[in-house]
């Protein structure tokens, strides 16, 4: 056992850390701290300053515009990003549709639509979950009907993150009712400027505008944008969900909040303020901080295992829970702490670190449930991980 | 980074979970409660026999020339099989100690005979207050003429009824760090060793020492400035502690699935029944936790650097993790796994014993602030 990185990866952490201290804004400002039309800015500057540098897309292969990055660097360069809580990553073109292309797609969608996701010139919008489909996905009821020389959808889709800026969708669609629900899925690259196509903002808990729920009236899809059969798309969506799955945002995320939590602490202790200087404060502060590192083991071991080719679905999801549940605990702890400060905004003269706790708090529910629930991440480390008999 | 193990280490593990699983087991860790012994004579010598004792020590010793890693994977198999023994205390109490300060005459005498497990050892630090800091220390030696006069009482000893030799950790001077280390056999007059009756039937001693005369070079490492020996001393000895929670934690998991898959109600494998899947993925979630900071204490131990936050970080999870783990095994097993009759109890008693030695998690946790700005990282 070795729990350093090589030279070559700390080399390349030190070379991600010195552009990001040039070429992003510092301090950057938190993310609630700036509306969203700001932080979609900055996502896009940044962007494409990542792709030219090659670390947008640095886990693909080289021939499709990427560095064949190993899990391992891909890990440093999101450990980092997250920490420092930079924008500009493209979690759904690169780390989710890329790939899947590269598998499923024809030599012709691979041309089309990975250079501007290695460019950083689009943007992507996972089209999933339903109204009456969330943990049970393959319910969904979204239809593509075959017409000849394209395929029409209606239905409904919600919580797509994105959507609203985004060009293109990945959507997945019934078309075939008639067979077992998981065989009568097809996986379509949707352009999201089609006439037919109805956005509705959901504002979230936290104030934020990133949900979406999208209605289908009669949509178009030529049908050189199936990618795949015609009813593996179900297989294909279930692919996805092993690639890039380290989980270490969620530590990092963690640590990050931690950190700042931890500092505030600190100064106002040197600083001679009886209300934080609480044997207490700094106890809750040290389990978390044990908490953050275990988060941070299990995603750094989930890499490693993805570096050698080894399924690990079971650690990925492990990594999932934990992290995002770590999250939820250092942000309600952070309410603790700075107790009657706690519910202040950034807009109050008195706020405490910006009122990024409660912030992060508003957001903490969010984690536990995107991507696959807690509950549904410990069925599957008890069912794939564990093999306990399926219920 | 490298977050497996070697195949040697792999082979290792491999060979000692045969070995125990065909020499050692419940029924034989019962019968030690019934006789009261504290461990078995004929298991030490098969362990000798297969170079454990010597895994860690240099060749030139009779050791195997292994590293922190090995040793740790090692008891780990221990901790999973309950093997009982002053193999932690003799060789990462004592033996490691004296192999980095001890001087030649005294290494030449003493490693090879542990290395082969012809001799045992542990290091006697607790007294009544229960501390671990060099301040709690109120066992004295005085120096007279050409030997050193010990008195005082050491509570909690790890194996003090086990072993040959003890190194005991005395105060020689005023400042609160002034300890020095001094190493006694069992049998020196002045000497007498009771053991500690415990819920676990764990091997714990006292250790009352009344004008105890060792002669000068009994004194291993720098008079008065022993601390630091303690201090690594007591760090290997947590980390090893963990390896044997660790060991537990993982056996515990594993009966509780195999459980969950033969036990039928509502005519299915209760395994089937989501409310205790979860309580298994929690499980596997803690017992994931466990090893990465166990082994990663182990790996920083083994650079040779301060590994105090490694160390605290690991004891203060384990001993929580180790103990939910057993909590909720004890609920998926259901009544039976409350009988005495059944192994599960077995852990459960000694993972709540374990959770107090080598600091409790109060302790640990304690110990990460008091340098609370080390638990921060800088910005950009």
């Amino acid at each position: 056992m070795d729990f350093r990185f090589s030279l070559e990866d700390e080399r390349f952490r030190t070379e991600l850390l010195l552009f990001l201290k040039s070429d992003t804004p510092q301090p950057m400002p938190f993310p609630g701290n700036m509306t969203d039309e700001q932080e979609w800015k900055l996502t896009t500057v940044i962007r494409r300053k990542l792709a030219e540098k090659g670390w947008l897309t640095m886990n693909w292969p080289k021939s499709y515009g990427g560095q064949d990055a190993s899990s391992i660097r891909s890990l440093i360069f999101n450990e980092e990003m997250s920490y420092h809580l930079i924008p500009g990553r493209d979690v759904f073109g690169s780390r989710m549709l890329g790939p899947t292309l590269m598998i499923y797609g024809s030599e012709k969608q691979k041309e089309e639509f990975l250079p501007p996701i290695s460019k950083g010139r689009v943007q992507w919008c996972q089209g999933y979950s339903e109204p009456e489909s969330g943990s049970d996905l393959a319910s969904l009821r979204t239809q593509a009907e075959d017409m000849g020389d394209h395929y029409l959808v209606n239905g409904e889709k919600v919580w797509t993150s994105m959507a609203h800026k985004a060009d293109w969708m990945m959507l997945l669609a019934r078309t075939n009712p008639t067979v077992p629900k998981h065989r009568g899925i097809s996986f379509f690259l949707l352009d999201m400027r089609t006439h037919g196509i109805e956005i509705k903002p959901i504002i979230n808990m936290a104030g934020r505008h990133e949900f979406n729920q999208i209605f289908f009236d009669n949509v178009r899809i030529p049908k050189n944008k199936l990618v795949g059969e015609e009813g593996q798309g179900w297989y294909i969506a279930v692919t996805l969900l092993d690639f890039e799955r380290s989980g270490i945002d969620y530590a990092a995320h963690s640590k990050r909040l931690l950190d700042d939590i931890t500092g505030y602490v600190i100064k106002a202790q040197e600083a001679g303020d009886h209300r934080l200087s609480k044997w207490w404060i700094n106890d809750l502060l040290a389990k978390l901080y044990i908490d953050t590192e275990v988060a941070t083991l299990i995603s750094y071991r989930t890499a490693w295992l993805q570096s050698k080719h080894i399924v690990s679905t079971k650690e990925a999801s492990m990594s999932k829970v934990f992290g995002s549940e770590t999250f939820q605990r250092v942000a309600e702890t952070g309410l603790k702490i700075l107790g009657l400060y706690a519910p202040l905004t950034s807009e109050d003269d008195h706020s405490a670190l910006s009122g990024r706790v409660q912030e992060c708090w508003r957001y903490s529910f969010m984690n536990t449930i995107a991507a696959g629930t807690s509950e549904i991440q410990r069925n599957i480390i008890a069912n794939r991980g564990l093999k306990l008999p399926r219920n | 980074m490298e977050l497996s193990f070697t195949d040697t280490q792999k082979m290792l593990v491999t060979e000692a979970r045969q070995f125990l699983k065909s020499t050692w087991g419940p029924s034989l860790v019962r019968k030690l409660e019934e006789d009261a012994e504290y461990y078995s004579k004929d298991l030490w010598v098969d362990m000798a026999e297969l170079g454990w004792m010597g895994i860690v020590f240099p060749q030139e010793y009779g050791g195997a020339g292994g590293n922190l890693i090995d040793l740790c994977a090692l008891v780990e198999e221990m901790g999973r099989h309950l093997v009982p023994g002053p193999f932690c205390s003799s060789i990462g109490l004592v033996g490691l100690t004296l192999l980095k300060e001890a001087d030649n005459e005294t290494r030449c005498r003493m490693i090879p005979k542990l290395a082969n497990g012809q001799i045992t050892a542990t290091l006697a630090v607790t007294e009544e207050n229960g501390g671990l800091n060099p301040e709690d220390i109120e066992t004295i030696s005085v120096r007279e003429n050409d030997h050193y006069i010990l008195n005082g009482i050491k509570l909690f000893v790890p194996d003090a009824q086990n072993v040959d030799y003890i190194l005991i950790a005395a105060r020689t001077g005023s400042k609160s760090t002034n300890i020095s280390l001094f190493l006694a056999p069992t049998g020196s007059d002045g000497i007498d060793i009771r053991a500690h009756k415990t819920m676990s039937f764990d091997a714990q001693g006292e250790l009352r020492l009344v004008n105890t005369q060792l002669p000068l070079s009994s004194l291993i490492g720098k008079f008065n400035n022993g601390w630091p020996l303690v201090d690594r001393a007591l760090q290997l000895g947590t980390m090893l502690k963990c390896a044997e929670m660790l060991g537990g934690a993982e056996f515990i998991l594993d009966k509780t699935i195999e459980h969950l898959k033969q036990r039928v109600q509502f005519g299915r494998p209760i395994g089937a029944f989501q409310a205790l899947q979860h309580h298994c993925a929690n499980m596997a979630i803690d017992v994931e936790g466990c090893r990465y900071l166990t082994y990663q204490a182990a790996w920083s131990l083994d650079q040779g650097v301060d590994s105090q936050k490694e160390v605290s970080m690991a004891k203060a999870w384990v001993n929580e993790a180790y103990n939910r783990i057993c909590t909720l095994s004890h609920q998926c097993h259901g009544a039976i796994g409350f009988t005495m009759e059944h192994d599960l109890q077995l852990y459960t008693r000694r993972a709540r014993v374990q959770e107090q030695l080598f600091g409790e998690t109060q302790f640990h946790v304690e110990m990460l602030t008091k340098n609370i700005g080390s638990l921060k990282r800088g910005s950009l």
